[in-house]
């Protein structure tokens, strides 16, 4: 097991360097300097200039930034964002339980969907309700998610009044957020009605953002429960008279799970894409619409930090999916 | 030995008559197995209608999609009180077409999908055909760089890339490219793993065949399936990826007729009206689901080992 562990730990390592070197390059990507970019128009002194970029060590050969940028990374420091001055890290810190509030209850209405609606469709299989369940599926795949949060909003916010436009509490609570999740901040604070506006504020973004992980969900629930259904071991629980709900419940289900988790891994990067979109109609302020903030005004430092803590994040789950998988399934880890 | 005996020549014609025969039953068979698909015969018409409407649509419009009616802003779909006969599906803030637009706006999501599905087909199986044959050094290189472009989510990636390379629908679709890439390269590297040391290929190689003859005449054509069925699938990513670039103001920019941007600028009128919004996403919906659906049915036809989902 252990081996296993560190082979994929191995495996990481190089694709960290990797990432780091792409959110390294981007800034001197960028066409012209990101000093002329920054002062606009206006410009700046050329001795103001010749200051600012020993400051930010731009007047260092390019392998020497590296390895300064290196080194920064291992003690925390991912730079400072032009617009708020404040360290990018810190910011993200900030932001982050925001985007993770929204992203868990994406994710944990997905699975609380997809899982059931999948089976449902797989032991009917061919019947009307296994078609509508699968129409529906693939309309979630291909909805274009940024319009499907309008139209909810047009819907709910404008015409039935239910739920709020945008963000993430009425302007009307004010109280300490000691995890970042409003949620439970909200409860915490003991103020009426407080949790019930953090639920109504939840509501549409979730839904937007479950969308797509719903419908993979359903889908590949369905596809792996009908492989097992298919398997001997099945039909001899069936044969030997077991009632058809601890066929599925235990026998098939327990099977089926397993490419499913795997599934339910990957949909971290597209939560975290979906974030940037859903954040952004709902102004919901998580890291998503703060990178869209900063690339659109040009922070760039924050943008290469926001670059490679998306990045760590989804290598780190993608890795704890992997070694889960190894713990379910043996037969991987001696591959 | 350069004479060729009658004998052989009629052998050869025969051969290459039965290969041609086996072709035409092939395609026989794939279209018995994809019409048996309900839903993936009607996405097939819908995307024929689609793409009829995109290549005429400077006959099928009633409007210049560019055109303001500088007395028409914002006026609802003919159905609805204050609908007007010559607008058909209403017309946006400055007084456009909204039939029209989308009309054009085909054209445009077409066109993004063909280029970036080319560009990452054709980059994807070269860079894919390289590491899963000649292995070693270049497959390990390769390999870790397809893995760093998937450790970040795609549009992300995608926004990144055109804040480089500067807003606008072209550097859109090098980006979506070269995000929808890795998929291509994974998938022909895995199959030409599986090919390369079947029978047939060591007895081509054998008879001479060069390497770049055995890469691609001999290898390739047998893994095609899987990179079609993935093609179709990138063809409606990258549609709805382009879209989220143009709504997020980094794809195409106004006054494209592109459906991403058309919603961008319909945001503000999201409450006024609702027709602004709603048509220009259910354009997008109609066309990356009916792609969905040809995706789905191809791959039942191709590829019997893959259960349909």
């Amino acid at each position: 097991m252990f081996r296993f562990l560190f082979g994929r730990l191995g495996l990481l390592i190089p694709t960290f360097f990797g990432v780091t070197l792409v959110a390294f390059s981007f800034i001197r990507l960028l066409p012209g300097d990101p000093l002329d970019l920054l002062a606009g128009e206006r410009g700046i002194s050329p001795e103001r200039k010749a200051q600012l970029l020993e400051q930010m060590g731009f007047d260092q050969p390019l392998w020497r930034q590296y390895i300064d940028y290196i080194a920064g990374i291992f003690q925390g420091d991912l730079g400072t964002s032009f617009a708020s001055k404040k360290p990018v890290l810190d910011e993200f810190m900030t932001l982050f339980p925001a985007t993770a509030e929204l992203a868990l209850c994406a994710i944990i209405l997905a699975v609380c969907l997809g899982i059931p609606a999948g089976i449902y469709a797989a032991v009917k299989r061919g019947s009307i309700a296994d078609q509508a369940v699968m129409g529906t599926a693939l309309i979630g795949y291909s909805m274009p998610i940024f319009w499907w949060g309008l139209l909810l909003i047009i819907l709910f916010s404008g015409i039935l009044q239910w739920t709020p436009v945008s963000g993430r509490i009425s302007l009307l609570y004010f109280f300490p957020q000691p995890t970042g999740f409003m949620l439970i901040d909200s409860l915490l604070s003991g103020e009426k009605g407080a949790f019930l506006s953090a639920v109504r504020h939840l509501i549409l973004p979730s839904i937007v953002l479950a969308t797509i992980p719903l419908a993979v969900i359903a889908r590949q629930t369905r596809s792996a429960m009908l492989e097992v259904l298919g398997e001997d071991y099945v039909r001899t629980a069936r044969a030997k008279g077991l009632p058809p709900r601890s066929v599925i419940g235990l026998h098939a289900l327990r099977n089926a799970l397993i490419p499913v988790v795997t599934t339910i891994g990957l949909q971290v990067g597209v939560l975290l894409a979906g974030a940037i979109l859903t954040e952004t109609i709902f102004s919901w302020p998580g890291i998503g619409k703060w990178l869209v903030d900063s690339i659109s005004r040009r922070d760039y430092f924050v943008v290469q930090g926001g670059l490679l803590m998306i990045a760590g994040i989804i290598m780190l789950v993608n890795l704890i999916v992997d070694v889960l998988y190894g713990l379910i399934n043996p037969r991987i880890r001696y591959n | 030995m350069t004479k060729t005996s009658p004998a052989t020549k009629a052998d050869t014609s025969r051969l290459e008559m039965e290969s041609r025969n086996a072709t035409k039953a092939q395609l026989y068979e794939f279209w018995y197995y994809f019409s048996q698909n309900k839903g993936a015969v009607l996405g097939l018409i819908v995307f024929t209608l689609l793409v009829l409407m995109a290549v005429f649509a400077p006959f099928v419009a009633p409007h210049n999609p560019d055109v303001q009616y500088r007395d028409s802003f914002l006026v609802p779909p003919v159905w609805e009180e204050g609908g007007k006969a010559a607008f058909l599906l209403g017309t946006d803030a400055v007084g456009r077409d909204m039939l029209s637009r989308l009309i054009y706006g085909a054209r445009f999501s077409l066109f993004i999908g063909v280029v970036v599905v080319s560009i990452a087909l054709v980059g994807g199986i070269v860079l894919g055909l390289v590491a899963g044959y000649v292995r070693g050094a270049v497959d390990t290189f390769i390999m870790r760089i397809m893995d760093i472009i998937l450790a970040f989510p795609s549009l992300l990636l995608a926004l990144v890339l055109v804040a480089i390379l500067g807003p606008g629908l072209v550097n859109a679709m090098i980006a979506i490219a070269l995000v929808l890439q890795p998929h291509f390269v994974r998938l022909t590297r895995a199959a030409v793993m599986a090919e390369r040391s079947r029978d047939y290929v060591i007895a081509a190689k054998v008879a001479g065949a060069g390497h770049f003859r055995l890469m691609f005449k001999t290898i390739l054509p047998n893994c095609l399936a899987p990179l079609i069925v993935q093609a179709t699938l990138s063809f409606s990513n990258a549609i709805l990826d382009a879209a989220a670039l143009g709504f997020l103001g980094m794809g195409a920019q106004p006054p494209t007729p592109e459906w991403g941007t058309m919603l961008a600028e319909a945001r503000e009128f999201i409450l006024r009206a609702w027709w602004v919004v709603t048509f220009p996403g259910l354009a997008i919906l109609i066309t990356v689901l009916a792609i969905n659906l040809v995706g789905d049915g191809l791959r039942d036809a191709l590829d019997p080992k893959l259960k349909r989902s």
